[in-house]
């Protein structure tokens, strides 16, 4: 059985090793702050992170997350993580969210731009954009997105 | 996401009708004294359901005048450590009701703001749509038909905390006051709400309550952050899609290629293997069709098991339509004669100096919700429940009570926070509900009672149907040298959404829908014939974000911006001119644009233009003035700034984002790929790699502005949509010297 490294906890998975990890955390581990949005890795509403690195769940099969580490929106806004914890606040700050279903996704794509950015750099809005091209948000809470990642860049500077 | 006009005297009598034999109001008598002991939220709150209530009253209990939207037993629970949590007669979808209505709430109990809590209600009739009688959330309708309910509703719950503090102290109830969350007795004593809820409860609901005066309004009106802020930022935020029950099974449908298409053969013994698949079901479907349904312990062997199925459809009874062809009979119909919802006289229209001849294209559009449709269904005896996020509580719950052979009140639906909507869980047949529904009861009779949800997959979605129509529209229109329209003639084709659902019967009058036409010449005085056409097609079509004014905006506006144009006036000035004195929310719209915007003022970069539009839809007029460009051959939009005059601004902040969302969705509509196309009776699109939608890389800078105003607050769900892309349509007109008439975009 499959042994997957979650949020700092090793879990089995009692599943086919081509599951994708959203289907893993949300059907078998009832984690379900994750969310299906397309299942086909163009909307970003199943991101986690895998190595530090942000990847679309949907896509990616439990099997590809051997040996590796998983890092969920539950772990990332629990204050444990601070980068995690400067988008969450901001997040709220801004009042980011409308139905709030994508922004999962959103705040795992902004936490890992922004573990990516060298120390001290505060990233422009073109490249803040470029960083959050990937996630979808059908009710258009963009430029709030765009306030936020840059307000949490600067509180970590 | 509903028409504007509907009569609210008429829709509970349709309702009535389609439940037929269902008794409805359970709770209309319910007990004076209706303010009961829960277990609820951190122990001991104070009120409880009205079907709880209902069970519990005594027979000595005498009944309330008031009807069961009226009582705040349903509404506001008070636990002892002061929390106030609010219940909310609508599904949240990201619109912010879930905010707006507690903070109305809030502001006539005199909570303390911080303690305010709230959640999602049931198709219970306690919350009902005041107005229109039914669970409903459309229309933009949630804070102006829930505003003065809400307000009597914490009104009456103070005045029984009051009543409580008099009798505990001995003290004539008129010499207390409340201030956040405490009332106040002489000599500065205090107590919590928390302290009095267990003895106001056992009060009677005064049926009589003054309202404050607006100006002493500390909360309604104050930018506030949504209640759910936190959990929504967090992953925390529970969905209909999360709901899980003990033995729960997850279904996924394989539906017809064509709507309403049979099955000729069905091959399921490849699914049956797939590990995990527990049952396959033949089960009619929407449109009288057919599908298979797989069930499995989760949606991943669900969905290998459907991919498995080896099934042959047969199409032969079901039209095909086909965009093209589909075209080429809108434009011959646009020709004909038809019903006519304006009439003027057109004789002026031939001798015109100066005239405009123009064809608009609109194609079908999918809502595509982030949160993809779900229902989860459990069956037990001769009841159901129900937990989906659903714009129509009480269809749902009709709906489903026939599918499964029993009565609607025997269906509870526990309405569950929805990750978005814009029209699409809305729909007259309550198709997924019902799918849902048909899958639990075969599951049942195949010996599998276990809770299961249906869930669709993205792809599922966007070919699945309820669309906005397509849409042709045709204008003849004569006018003179200063701009001033002699004669304009019109003619929309478009399939009807309301032919054919429960809101026929007085929606669509003399063969015309009124959802098709709202919003054409309105506010403007023109001597306009409207000639309307609509054909039926197998293509199932629905309202989308802001209905009729979808087209009919895009239509209105940049026809008038060519007329402005083509006489050498200011788009701005001529719009002006034609509202005249007779529509100042209008006027204070686009002024406030205007002023904020620099239109007029600032000179804008080489190869950008400014576009202006105003649109009124559900009773709030939004004004944009907007700065866009042409790059690489592709239309630009830089900077977006909003006027809105929506009455009483409850939650300047929720505001603000649903003008920036509907905004993004007008935007939605002019990108490339914004299109839904039939080829063969199959809907060509499949997901977001072919059904585009806007990308934060899209958007323009934003900046909304609310007019001042203290009457009656209207809703700002939908009228934020159709303004933009007229604005944007013109700005780039102006760049190019060539009117857009065809969405998406196409500058070819």
């Amino acid at each position: 059985m499959p042994t997957l490294h979650i949020n700092g906890r090793d879990l089995t998975v009692d599943t086919d090793p081509g599951t994708p990890i959203l289907w893993a955390l949300r059907d078998t581990l009832g984690m379900t702050g994750t969310k299906f949005g397309c299942g086909a890795a163009l909307c970003g509403a199943c991101t986690v992170h895998l190595d530090g690195q942000a990847i679309r769940s949907c896509i990616t099969p439990i099997s590809a997350a051997e040996g590796k580490k998983i890092k969920t929106i539950e772990a990332t806004t629990d204050g444990s993580d601070r980068v995690g914890a400067a988008v969450h606040a901001a997040w709220v700050q801004h009042d980011v969210a409308q139905c709030g279903y994508c922004q999962s996704g959103q705040i795992m794509s902004a936490t890992a731009f922004l573990q990516s950015q060298p120390k001290g750099k505060q990233p422009t809005a073109a490249e803040i954009d470029a960083a959050m091209a990937g996630n979808i948000c059908r009710c258009g809470t963009y430029a709030r997105i765009r306030a936020a990642v840059a307000d949490a860049a600067k509180a970590l500077a | 996401m509903m028409p504007t006009h509907i009569d609210p005297t008429e829709l509970p009598r349709v309702l009535q009708h389609l439940m037929e034999r269902s008794n409805a109001d359970t709770t209309a008598t319910l007990p004076r004294r209706s303010f009961l002991k829960l277990a609820g939220v951190g122990g001991l709150a104070l009120g409880a359901f009205p079907y709880l209530a209902n069970a519990q009253a005594t027979a000595s209990a005498a009944a309330s005048a008031l009807k069961p939207t009226q009582l705040p037993s349903a509404f506001v629970q008070i636990a002892p450590n002061g929390e106030v949590t609010v219940t909310i007669n609508r599904l949240e979808f990201g619109q912010g009701v879930q905010t707006g209505l507690p903070m109305i709430l809030a502001e006539e109990l005199d909570a303390d703001w911080s303690l305010v809590r709230s959640k999602c209600g049931t198709n219970d009739a306690a919350y009902h749509d005041p107005m229109f009688g039914m669970h409903l959330t459309g229309g933009s309708n949630s804070i102006k038909n829930s505003y003065t309910q809400y307000r009597e509703l914490g009104a009456r719950a103070r005045a029984m905390l009051l009543s409580a503090a008099a009798a505990q102290w001995n003290v004539d109830a008129a010499t207390l006051r409340t201030q956040a969350g405490t009332v106040i007795g002489p000599g500065g004593r205090k107590a919590g709400y928390g302290a009095l809820a267990e003895a106001a409860m056992a009060l009677p609901v005064p049926e009589k309550v003054t309202l404050k005066d607006p100006k002493d309004f500390r909360i309604i009106g104050q930018p506030t952050t949504r209640l759910d802020a936190r959990a929504k930022s967090s992953g925390r935020q529970d969905f209909g899609i999360d709901v899980k029950h003990p033995g729960q099974l997850t279904a996924v449908v394989a539906r017809p290629p064509v709507f309403g298409a049979r099955l000729a053969s069905v091959d399921d013994s490849a699914a049956r293997a797939v590990k995990g698949v527990q049952a396959v079901f033949r089960i009619p479907v929407d449109l009288g069709g057919e599908g298979v349904a797989v069930v499995a312990d989760g949606y991943w062997p669900a969905k290998l098991g459907r991919d498995a199925l080896k099934l042959q459809w047969d199409t032969s009874a079901v039209e095909k339509v086909d965009s093209e062809k589909q075209l080429a009979q809108y434009r011959a119909l646009a020709q004909q004669p038809g019903p006519r919802k304006f009439d003027a006289d057109l004789s002026a229209l031939d001798k015109a100096p100066h005239h405009i001849e123009a064809e608009f294209l609109f194609p079908y559009l999918a809502h595509a919700p982030m949160e993809p449709l779900n229902c989860t269904v459990r069956l037990a005896g001769d009841s159901a429940e129900l937990w989906v996020g659903t714009q129509s509580a009480g269809l749902d719950a009709a709906a489903a009570a026939k599918a499964l052979g029993i009565q609607p009140e025997q269906v509870k639906v526990h309405v569950q926070m929805a990750g978005g909507g814009f029209g699409r869980r809305f729909v007259g047949s309550s198709d997924y509900v019902v799918e849902a529904c048909q899958i639990a009861k075969a599951a049942r009779t195949a010996g599998l009672n276990v809770p299961v949800r249906l869930l669709w997959s993205r792809e599922d979605d966007i070919k699945g149907g309820y669309y906005r129509p397509m849409h042709l529209h045709r204008a003849h229109i004569g006018f003179d040298a200063r701009g001033k329209v002699l004669a304009w003639d019109h003619t929309i084709v478009g399939q009807s959404i309301l032919v054919g659902t429960v809101f026929e019967s007085f929606q669509v009058k003399d063969g015309i829908d009124a959802t098709a036409t709202e919003g054409m010449r309105d506010p403007y005085d023109l001597p306009m014939r409207l000639t309307v056409h609509h054909p039926k097609l197998n293509v199932p079509v629905l309202w989308w974000r802001s209905v009729g004014s979808t087209h009919t905006a895009f239509v209105m506006e940049t026809l008038l911006d060519d007329i402005a144009r083509s006489t050498g006036q200011d788009p701005v000035a001529y719009r002006m001119a034609l509202f005249g004195d007779k529509h100042p929310r209008h006027r204070a719209a686009l002024q406030l644009a205007v002023d904020r915007s620099g239109y007029g003022k600032t000179t804008l970069p080489p190869g950008r233009a400014w576009g202006v539009a105003v649109h009124e839809s559900f009773e709030t007029v939004v004004a944009y003035v907007v700065e866009a460009s042409v790059q690489d051959g592709q239309p630009v939009l830089h900077r977006a700034t909003a006027g809105v005059h929506c009455n009483l601004a409850v939650n300047p902040r929720s505001i603000e984002a649903q003008i920036q969302g509907a905004a993004v969705m007008g935007l939605s509509m002019c990108l490339p790929g914004a299109a839904i196309t039939l080829k063969d009776g199959v809907v060509e699109q499949s997901n977001f790699g072919d059904f585009t939608v806007p990308r934060i890389t899209d958007i323009p800078a934003f900046a909304v502005h609310i007019v001042p105003s203290a009457e009656p607050p209207k809703g700002v769900g939908e009228p934020g949509l159709p303004p933009l892309a007229p604005a944007f349509a013109n700005a780039i007109a102006l760049l190019t010297g060539k009117p857009l008439r065809q969405l998406p975009f196409n500058l070819a």
